[in-house]
This record gives C-alpha cells, sequence and structure tokens, in this order.
C-alpha cells in the first residue's frame, strides 16, 4: 500500500521549500553558529505577562474558553484596536481569538476561497499565505514587488492583477522579509483600485506595532469604504514577544468572522486558556514593553543596514518588522549558494530571499531580532565575506 | 529616551561599542556622540570602562567577600575619615555607607579566604573607630550589574523561523 496515494490533492499541491537544502544545513549547524534567521523575538515575553500566565495555571484555570475567547479579552482586543488604530469592532461578533495569527489567516482564506477564486498575494511575503490558499483550491496569483519600488505593492501592479475570478487580495504590510511599511496615501491608491470591485482583503497587520520613525503603520480598513469587506489579522507574537503561546486574533465585519469561527469550533475549539489570560494581561499594561523593545530594534536596524550597505549590499531602508533585505547580486551568486557559503565559512545563519517567493531571488533576509553583540559579530563577518565574493569575480 | 541616557544605557552594557557604532545605532552625528561621551567622561559619570568577568569559571576561583563594619562615628567627621581610610586599602572594590543595624559596607573581590581572613583580622578590625565586623562569603553569583550567569549560553530558538 502505497500511502502517498492516499494524501489529497490539496495536500500534494503545496511545493516543498525552495530552501529545503539551507534549511537542512542550518539544522545541521545548529549551536555553532549566530542565528540572523529567525522571524520571531530574540526576547523572552516580558515577565508581568508570563505571570499573569502563571498565576492562571495556579487558579486552576484549564478548561476550554468559549470559541470565540474570552469575552473579557476580545473587549481588550477592540479597546486595543480603537486606541493604536482608530477601529471599531463589536468584542461580540467582530472579534474572533485564534491560535496565532497563521490560524486566523488559514480561516480566512477557508472561510471565503472556492475552489478555482483567484488570489492576489503580493511578493516576497510570509509563506503560510500561498499554501493556504492551494489548501483551499485557490489559485494564488502573485505580484512581485520590487526593490525600486521600495518593496511596496504599486497600485497600477494590483489594477493589471485584478480578473473577474479574484476573489481575495492579501496585504501584508510591514512586511515580513522586506521590511516595507505602506504609508496612509499608499493604502488609499490601493484601495481606490479595490472600491468598485467585489473583492476581500486579508490585511496581515502581525507587525503592525513595529514600525520606525518617519513611518507607522495605516490599515487598510481605516480608508473609507474598505472596513466592510477586509478582515485583518494580528496578535501578540511579534508586538508582545509571544510566539510559543500561539496566539492571536482577527478582526472584521460580522458575516466573514462568524464565518471563520464556525470553522475554528470544529478544527480548534478555542485558543489556549493560558496565553489568553496572558494576553489580557499584555494589552492591558504591556504598552511600556513593547515602546522598550521597539527602540532596541531600531537601534540595531540603523546598525544591520549600515552594515550592510558598508559592506558593499546596496540595502532599502526597511521602516517596519525586524528584517533588513539586502541585494546580493553584485556577488553573482544565488541567493540559497550565498546564503550556504556565508553559513559555512562564516557561521552566520540568514535567510535567502527566494523562500519568500521567486521574486525574492538576489536577496537575502537579516533578521535583527538577535543580541546587539551578536549582531555586531555577525556584520563583521558578512563585511569580510561579501568581500571575499566580490574579489573572486 | 535623551541621547545622553541611551549612550550610557548602551555603554552600560557593552563598553567596547565605538561612538561610530553608537552614532548610527541612536541617529546622530559621530562628533556629537565624541563629545557626549567625553563629556560624561569629564562629568565622572563615567568612571571607567571594564570586562565583566565570571571569576568562577577561571581555574584561580576566588572568593568575594561582603564584611559588614559597625563604626563609633568621629566628632565632626561622621564616617567619611573611617570610610576613606578603609577605601585606601588595595583589596576594597567598593565601600558603602549604610542604614540599618551596621555602618559600612565594603566588599572584597577576586581574594582567597586567607586573604579575606588576614584582610578582616589584621587591617579592619584594628582600627580604633571599629566596634564590630561580620563577614559573609558569596557561594555562587546568579546576575551581576545585570548579567545573568546561570542563563543559558544557546539560542533557544529553531534555527530558522520564516
Ligand atoms: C507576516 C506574518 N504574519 C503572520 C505570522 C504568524 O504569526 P503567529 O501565528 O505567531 O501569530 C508571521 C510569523 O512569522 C508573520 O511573519
Amino acid at each position: 500500500m502505497n500511502l502517498n496515494d492516499f494524501l489529497s490533492t490539496n495536500s500534494k499541491s503545496i511545493p516543498p521549500s525552495a530552501i529545503r537544502r539551507f534549511f537542512d544545513l542550518a539544522n545541521e549547524m545548529r549551536g555553532q553558529v549566530i542565528s540572523l534567521s529567525i522571524g520571531e523575538p530574540d526576547f523572552v515575553t516580558p515577565i508581568d505577562i508570563r505571570e499573569a500566565g502563571i498565576r492562571s495555571l495556579e487558579q486552576g484555570n484549564t478548561h476550554y474558553s468559549p470559541n470565540q475567547g474570552f469575552i473579557e479579552l476580545r473587549e481588550a482586543i477592540s479597546d486595543y484596536m480603537k486606541r493604536r488604530f482608530q477601529l471599531r469592532y463589536d468584542a461580540s461578533h467582530e472579534i474572533l481569538v485564534t491560535v496565532g495569527g497563521s490560524e486566523a489567516i488559514d480561516l480566512f482564506v477557508r472561510a471565503v476561497v472556492n475552489p478555482g477564486d483567484e488570489v492576489i498575494i503580493p511578493e516576497p511575503c510570509f509563506v503560510s499565505y500561498k499554501s493556504c490558499v492551494l489548501l483551499a483550491g485557490g489559485i494564488p496569483v502573485t505580484i512581485p514587488c520590487r526593490q525600486e519600488d521600495d518593496f511596496k505593492l504599486r497600485p497600477e501592479q494590483l489594477q493589471a492583477a485584478l480578473t473577474p475570478r479574484t476573489k481575495l487580495v492579501f496585504l501584508g504590510f510591514p512586511n515580513n522579509p522586506t521590511g516595507a511599511v505602506l504609508e496612509k496615501n499608499e493604502v488609499e491608491a490601493l484601495a481606490e483600485v479595490l472600491r468598485n470591485q467585489p473583492v476581500l482583503v486579508l490585511a496581515d497587520e502581525l507587525y503592525a506595532e513595529l514600525t520606525y520613525e518617519p513611518a507607522s503603520h495605516c490599515s487598510i480598513a481605516a480608508v473609507p469604504g474598505m472596513r466592510d469587506r477586509t478582515v485583518i489579522i494580528n496578535g501578540f507574537s511579534k508586538a508582545f514577544a509571544m510566539t510559543g503561546w500561539r496566539i492571536g486574533f482577527a478582526c472584521g465585519p460580522q458575516e466573514l468572522i462568524g464565518a471563520m469561527n464556525k470553522i475554528h469550533q470544529y478544527a480548534i475549539m478555542s485558543s489556549p486558556t493560558t496565553a489568553q489570560e496572558a494576553a489580557l494581561v499584555a494589552l492591558r499594561d504591556g504598552e511600556n514593553h513593547v515602546v522598550a523593545m521597539r527602540e532596541e530594534y531600531n537601534r540595531r536596524r540603523r546598525y544591520v543596514v549600515q552594515a550592510c550597505r558598508d559592506a558593499g549590499l546596496a540595502c532599502f531602508e526597511p521602516l517596519g518588522a525586524f528584517y533588513v533585505f539586502p541585494d546580493i547580486r553584485p556577488t553573482g551568486m544565488t541567493s540559497s549558494a550565498f546564503c550556504e557559503a556565508f553559513l559555512s565559512e562564516e557561521k552566520v545563519a540568514i535567510v535567502p530571499g527566494n523562500a519568500f517567493g521567486d521574486c525574492g531571488e538576489g536577496f537575502v533576509r537579516i533578521s535583527y531580532a538577535a543580541s546587539m553583540e551578536n549582531i555586531i559579530k555577525a556584520m563583521q563577518r558578512l563585511k569580510a565575506f561579501v568581500g571575499r565574493c566580490i574579489q573572486h569575480d | 529616551m535623551e541621547k545622553r541616557e541611551e549612550i550610557l544605557n548602551l555603554l552600560e552594557r557593552n563598553a567596547k561599542l565605538t561612538a561610530a557604532e553608537i552614532a548610527v545605532m541612536i541617529d546622530r552625528p559621530v562628533e556629537e556622540v565624541e563629545a557626549t561621551i567625553a563629556s560624561l567622561e569629564n562629568a565622572n559619570i563615567i568612571l571607567g570602562y571594564r570586562a565583566l568577568v565570571n571569576w568562577e569559571k577561571t581555574v584561580a576561583a576566588p572568593v568575594t567577600a561582603l564584611i559588614e563594619v559597625r563604626v563609633a562615628p568621629q566628632r565632626d567627621q561622621g564616617f567619611d575619615n573611617i570610610a576613606q581610610r578603609i577605601c585606601r586599602f588595595p583589596q576594597v572594590k567598593d565601600c558603602y555607607l549604610m542604614s540599618g543595624s551596621f555602618d559600612l559596607m565594603v566588599i572584597i573581590e577576586d581574594a582567597s579566604l586567607k586573604d579575606v581572613a588576614m584582610f578582616v583580622s589584621e587591617k579592619i578590625a584594628p582600627l580604633e573607630a571599629v566596634i564590630s565586623t561580620g563577614t559573609h562569603f558569596i557561594l555562587k553569583k546568579y546576575k551581576m550589574n545585570g548579567t545573568e550567569f546561570f542563563g543559558q549560553d544557546d539560542d533557544p530558538r529553531e534555527a530558522v523561523i520564516l
């Protein structure tokens, strides 16, 4: 019996990662290298948030929560969205607490995409988008965001990708892996393209708290007319350094959130009770931690951008998330060859840009979610390595 | 945060940062950072730059002692005179005037047990103003100057997260 014959067409439609070999190598060398290859905060969850989780367990709160999440948490999310982004969501019907932003992305896609529906995905982007669409039987239509455009999605590109079969548009800004942020006027221009089209928007705003002056995050849901066709995906992983707690949320109109909740209640039941109680404290008292982490990220960000440029790599200045996405084409190497050689020769792990879509080829993602000491060492090695690569040509 | 405090925080965590590196991190001209550091040094706000050493990992493995000293204050001098005399001993790393049940906290680091015993009995106890001493030895250092000594050396995260 060949078990592969039993796998569904949809599950088989997910292609293997473009950087499998690099993955294997990085895993083999784990512990011996400086890792700037990690898309999660190096900070541990702030202590008062951890204590809220401990308290929850000590009180014996080990049961399921309501499917949508505790109402206290949904109310805190509602307040937070109003306070931070001037968006109003009703805690009882328009907010769903999920197992990370990841689950929320999958739920929304499954709730709205029929087989054959086209879904527009600007790349480079977070790796789950395309797979979620394929699993739902949808057709991913990718748009390359280019370095010349500061890795922003341009309205003409969006216009050109729209067809009568388009159901949904992904908007993942601040962006993983490029660090690009869309300004208010740029979001408005994209909204203008969508205004008269019957399409929905998935706004992945996991990095909304991590923008650096002069940039600030502007949600497309804040543009008049867009709120009622947009689901915002957000969470606690990046802003509050809570990746391992597995908690996030979605905000959107009742019909969409209701459909997502229907899938969620059967697939997942509810997100972790401990994590929900900790998340509540994060929203109520965590602002100062977010500010402190953002300031530290910003110092590292400036340092890494400068170091890449000093090393001879053109590098767009990212104003969001915790990534820098320099152009390695002057070395004449592919992204994978560059990262594999850098890892073996200099013991520093960074990620090939093509992991995030074909248009990421020629670039690498450097995560500055790492200690300043390690960043400084890694950047010295980058300079030596790039120097050697360019000389060899 | 004020730029001056930001520079102090950065240097307190890593004294090896150059002015040029700090300038990039905090987005200020390097000349300004150099001038700020110079003024902090001149004002004795930055008192020095030292390595943070975990001596427990060396073969020598010397001890750290906290010596509580009770002192009879002197007329017109309070505790300053006796404190100054104690501070002049090169073995003394820190010396603080304390509130509570004793007066001076004297800290000796990187010495052998015998060195500490000799120091207390031969240098401190005989001083005429000293009424009594109580010596505590540190058994294990968990955290020093903000740095945890028992933390994981390795990054606990996965090798690659996309
Ligand atoms: C852009 C983006 N969206 C969503 C996620 C998922 O985050 P989580 O499921 O931890 O909330 C990530 C994680 O790396 C991400 O980078």
